[in-house]
C-alpha cells in the first residue's frame, strides 16, 4: 500500500518544473474552443480600438473611380455647348471630363436618337477644341462591387466599403457595450449595496422599482424607452448636449455620437436593474459577517463600511456580471438597431447595416455581402464571448475539469435579459 | 401553498400599478402630446384641438391634481385613470391615433392567434431540439455525440435570430429558389388549411426556437448529469433495469424540473423574439403591430401593448413559481 502511495510522488519529483508559459500552452491545448473565443474577443477589441488606423477606406465615404467610356460624335469648337455622344448615359447635373476639360450637363434633358445622345453642357473653360472620337471620363460610384482584393468584403449600394464598415461596427459595438456595462454595473452596484446594506424602507423602495422594471420583457422595455429618449428634441438629449462635455457632432469617427451614446445609456439602464438585484442578494449575506460588526463597533460610518468592507467583497461578482452581460449588451444594440429604433440608419453599426431595407432587397438578388459580413461579425463576437465564458467555467469548476470542450453547467451565458 | 399563491397575487397588484404608471408617464414626458406627434408640429390649432378632444387629451393627466389647496380627485376623468379604467372594466385597450384604424382590442383579436401559434410552435421546437440532444450528451459524456451537441449549443446560443432568419430567406432563395410561404399572401388560419398554415409558421418558429433550445440543451445536460449521480439511479441500475427505463422513467423526469422553470423564464425572450421575427418574416402578429406603432409613434397603442406584455410576462413568472412547487414536492413556500 505504502509503495503505491509513494510512487506518484517520486514521479512528481523527477519531472522538471514546468514553466508558466508551458502551463498556459497546455491549458490552451485542452481548450481549443476557448482559445478560438479569446481570439474573436481580442479581434473585437483590436478592431474597435484601432479602427481608424486599420480601415482601408473611410466607412462613410462614397467610393468613386475614374472610368473612361463613350466618345464624342462630332468635333466641338470652344464656343459650342451642344454635343452628341455615343455609349454614354448622362443626366442633368452629371459632371464629366473631355481631354481634361470639366463639363456639366445642363437642361434641357439629353435627347437619345439614332446618332447618339444629344446634350447641352456648361463648360469650365470654353477655350479648347475637342476632336470627334475623344473619350469621356467620369467618376463612377463603386456600388455593389463583388468581394475582391481591393474590397475584400465588397461594397454596398451606397458605394461604401463593407470591410471598413464592419471594422467601424466593432468600434460602435465596443463603445456601446462598454459604456452600457460600465454605467449600468456601476449604478447597479451602487443601488444594490445601498439596498442590501440599509434594508427596511430603502430596500423596499429600491426593490419595488426593480420589480417594476423587471416586469417588462427586455426588448419591449428598451424599445419603449428609446422611443421616448431618442426623440429629436427629448429632454434627455437636450440635457446631454447642453450640460455635458459630450461632443454634439462627429467624434472618434462616429458621425452620430450622441445618438449612439443615448442607446448605450438605455441599455445600461437594463443592465443596472439586473445588477442591482444580484448585488443586493450578495450584500445581504456579506453584511452578516463579523468583520462588518467589528467595523461598526469601532465607530466606522455607514459610508465607510459600505465602501471599505462591503464593496470589495462584491467587486469580483460585479466584474463577472459585467463580462457576462457585455455580449448581451452588444446583441441588444444590434437587435434594436436592426428594428430601426436604435442608432440612426447609415451609422456603420452592425445592427443598422443588417436592417438596411435596400441592402436586404439587393441581397435577394444575389448581392449578399453588405448584410452577410456585419451579421457574421456580430455572431462571431457573441460566439467568442460565450466560448471564453464556457472555458472559464470549465477551468473554475473542478467537476468538469479535463472534459475539454466547455459548455457544461450553467444555463444561458450570453443570453441574460435578451 | 394556497397562502403563497394568494400572497403572490396580492404582490402582483402594486407591481402592475407601478408598471402602468411607468408606462403612462414614459409616454407623456415627450414634448408635445400624442396629437402633436401624430399631426406634426405644422398642424393648425383647430385640427389639434379637434384631435385632442376626440382622444380625450384635454383631461388632466393623473387622477389626483394638487393645483388648488385641496387635492381634487377625478378617477375616470383623468387620462391615466380613464385609460386604466377602460382596460380593467371594459377590456378596452384604447384607440389608435391613425385615421380610420380599428380599436386596439379588435386588432389584438385578429393578431393574437398568429403570435400565440408562433410562440407555441417555438416552444415545441425548442423542447425537441433542446431536450433530446441534451439528454443524449449527458448519458454519453465525452463521446462524439456529446461533442457535437455541445458545439451546436454554443453555436445556436450565439447566432442572433434576426441574422439567422435573413440568412435562411436569402440563401433559400439564391440556392433553392425557395421563398417563405407567408410572403405575398396573408395569414392562413390552421382550421382553413392546416398544411399551408404549418408551412407559414415552421421557419419563423424554428429560427426563434434555436436560441431557446440551446439554453434548454445546456440545462438538460447539466441537470441530467447531476441526477444520474444519485443513489436511486444506482438502485435502478442494480435492479437490472434496461438503460431506456433508467434514463426515461427515473432520470429524465427529475432532470426536467429546472427545464420547466426555464421555459417560463424564457417568455420574455419569446416576446422580444416575436417582435423581431414577425417583422422579418412579415407575420401580422402582435409583435409586428408593436413595432409599427413604435415607429409611427402611436402612443396609445404602444402604452397599452407595453402594459399587456408586462402583464403576460409577470403572470408567466408567477405561474412558473407555482408549477415549480407543484412539480417538486421537496420545495415549500412559506
Amino acid at each position: 500500500m505504502a509503495r503505491e502511495v509513494a510512487l506518484p510522488l517520486e514521479i512528481e519529483e523527477e519531472r522538471p518544473r514546468r514553466r508558466r508559459w508551458q502551463r498556459i500552452l497546455s491549458t490552451a491545448r485542452k481548450h481549443p474552443l476557448g482559445v478560438f473565443g479569446l481570439s474573436c474577443v481580442s479581434l473585437l477589441f483590436f478592431c474597435g480600438i484601432f479602427a481608424d488606423l486599420i480601415v482601408p477606406y473611410d466607412p462613410e465615404a462614397t467610393l468613386r473611380e475614374r472610368q473612361t467610356f463613350g466618345a464624342l460624335v462630332n468635333t466641338i469648337k470652344p464656343t459650342d455647348t451642344k454635343l452628341t455622344v455615343v455609349d454614354a448615359q448622362l443626366d442633368v447635373g452629371t459632371n464629366f471630363d473631355i481631354d481634361g476639360e470639366r463639363m456639366t450637363v445642363v437642361p434641357p434633358a439629353p435627347i437619345v436618337s439614332g446618332a447618339g445622345t444629344t446634350l447641352h453642357v456648361q463648360r469650365a473653360s470654353s477655350q479648347a477644341t475637342h476632336e470627334a472620337g475623344a473619350a469621356l471620363e467620369l467618376d463612377v460610384a463603386i456600388a455593389n462591387a463583388d468581394p475582391s482584393w481591393s474590397h475584400p468584403f465588397g461594397t454596398d449600394h451606397n458605394a461604401k466599403d463593407v470591410l471598413s464598415r464592419v471594422i467601424f461596427g466593432a468600434r460602435i459595438s465596443l463603445l456601446i457595450g462598454l459604456t452600457a456595462i460600465i454605467t449600468g454595473v456601476t449604478a447597479g452596484a451602487f443601488f444594490g449595496v445601498i439596498s442590501g446594506y440599509f434594508g427596511k424602507i430603502v430596500d423596499t423602495i429600491i426593490q419595488r422599482c426593480v420589480d417594476i422594471l423587471l416586469a417588462f420583457p427586455a426588448v419591449v422595455l428598451l424599445l419603449a424607452i428609446i422611443t421616448v429618449v431618442g426623440d429629436e428634441d427629448s429632454s434627455v438629449r437636450r440635457f446631454l448636449a447642453n450640460n455635458t462635455p459630450l461632443p454634439k457632432g462627429e467624434f472618434i469617427g462616429i458621425p452620430t455620437f450622441l445618438d449612439v451614446f443615448i442607446v448605450a445609456l438605455v441599455i445600461g439602464l437594463a443592465v443596472a436593474v439586473f445588477t442591482t438585484r444580484v448585488v443586493r442578494g450578495a450584500v445581504l449575506s456579506i453584511k452578516e459577517n463579523v468583520y462588518v460588526e467589528a467595523a461598526r463597533a469601532m465607530g466606522a460610518s455607514d459610508a465607510r463600511i459600505m465602501w471599505r468592507h462591503i464593496f470589495p467583497n462584491v467587486a469580483a461578482l460585479v466584474v463577472i456580471l459585467g463580462s457576462v452581460l457585455l455580449p448581451v449588451a452588444i446583441l441588444a444594440e444590434a437587435a434594436i438597431s436592426f428594428l430601426g429604433v436604435g442608432v440612426p440608419l447609415g451609422t456603420p453599426s452592425w445592427g443598422a447595416d443588417l436592417s438596411d431595407e435596400k441592402s436586404r432587397q439587393l441581397m435577394l438578388e444575389g448581392y449578399w455581402w453588405p448584410v452577410f459580413f456585419p451579421g457574421l461579425a456580430l455572431s462571431l463576437v457573441v460566439l467568442g464571448f460565450n466560448m471564453v465564458g464556457d472555458a472559464f467555467r470549465d477551468l473554475s469548476d473542478p467537476r468538469l475539469r479535463g472534459s475539454g470542450l466547455g459548455g457544461g453547467g450553467g444555463g444561458g451565458a450570453g443570453r441574460g435579459p435578451i | 401553498m394556497r397562502d403563497y399563491i394568494v400572497r403572490r397575487l396580492l404582490i402582483l397588484v402594486p407591481v402592475m400599478i407601478g408598471v402602468s404608471l411607468l408606462t403612462f408617464s414614459l409616454f407623456n414626458i415627450i414634448p408635445g402630446d400624442a396629437c402633436v406627434l401624430r399631426l406634426g408640429f405644422g398642424s393648425t390649432p383647430e385640427t389639434l384641438k379637434a384631435c385632442r378632444e376626440a382622444h380625450g387629451l384635454t383631461r388632466p393627466l393623473f387622477p389626483v391634481s394638487i393645483n388648488s389647496d385641496l387635492p381634487v380627485i377625478h378617477v375616470q376623468d383623468s387620462q391615466y385613470g380613464g385609460w386604466l379604467w377602460d382596460i380593467v372594466a371594459h377590456q378596452d385597450l384604447g384607440q389608435s391615433l391613425a385615421e380610420g384604424s380599428a380599436k386596439v382590442s379588435t386588432e389584438l383579436e385578429r393578431r393574437l392567434p398568429i403570435t400565440l401559434e408562433l410562440m407555441i410552435m417555438t416552444v415545441i421546437f425548442a423542447l425537441v431540439l433542446g431536450i433530446l440532444p441534451g439528454m443524449l450528451s449527458a448519458i454519453r459524456p465525452n463521446t462524439p455525440i456529446d461533442w457535437i451537441a455541445r458545439v451546436l449549443s454554443v453555436l445556436w446560443l450565439s447566432i442572433p435570430s434576426f441574422y439567422l432568419a435573413i440568412l435562411m430567406i436569402t440563401f433559400g432563395l439564391l440556392w433553392f429558389g425557395w421563398t417563405p410561404p407567408q410572403f405575398g399572401r396573408g395569414y392562413v388560419p390552421f382550421m382553413d388549411d392546416p398544411w399551408v398554415n404549418l408551412q407559414q409558421f415552421v421557419f419563423p418558429a424554428l429560427v426563434l426556437s434555436v436560441g431557446i433550445a440551446a439554453v434548454i440543451m445546456r440545462l438538460t445536460r447539466s441537470a441530467m448529469l447531476e441526477v444520474l449521480r444519485n443513489d436511486y439511479i444506482r438502485t435502478a441500475w442494480s435492479k437490472g433495469l434496461r438503460e431506456r427505463t433508467v434514463v426515461w422513467r427515473h432520470a429524465l423526469k427529475n432532470a426536467l424540473i429546472p427545464v420547466v422553470t426555464l421555459i417560463g423564464l424564457q417568455v420574455g425572450a419569446l416576446i422580444g423574439g416575436a417582435v423581431i421575427i414577425e417583422s422579418v418574416y412579415n407575420l401580422n402578429g402582435v409583435g409586428k403591430y408593436t413595432l409599427e406603432a413604435i415607429i409611427r409613434r402611436d402612443l396609445f397603442v404602444v402604452q397599452s401593448l407595453t402594459l399587456l406584455f408586462a402583464f403576460v410576462y409577470v403572470s408567466c413568472n408567477l405561474f412558473v413559481d407555482i408549477a415549480y412547487a407543484w412539480l417538486d414536492p421537496r420545495i415549500h413556500y412559506n
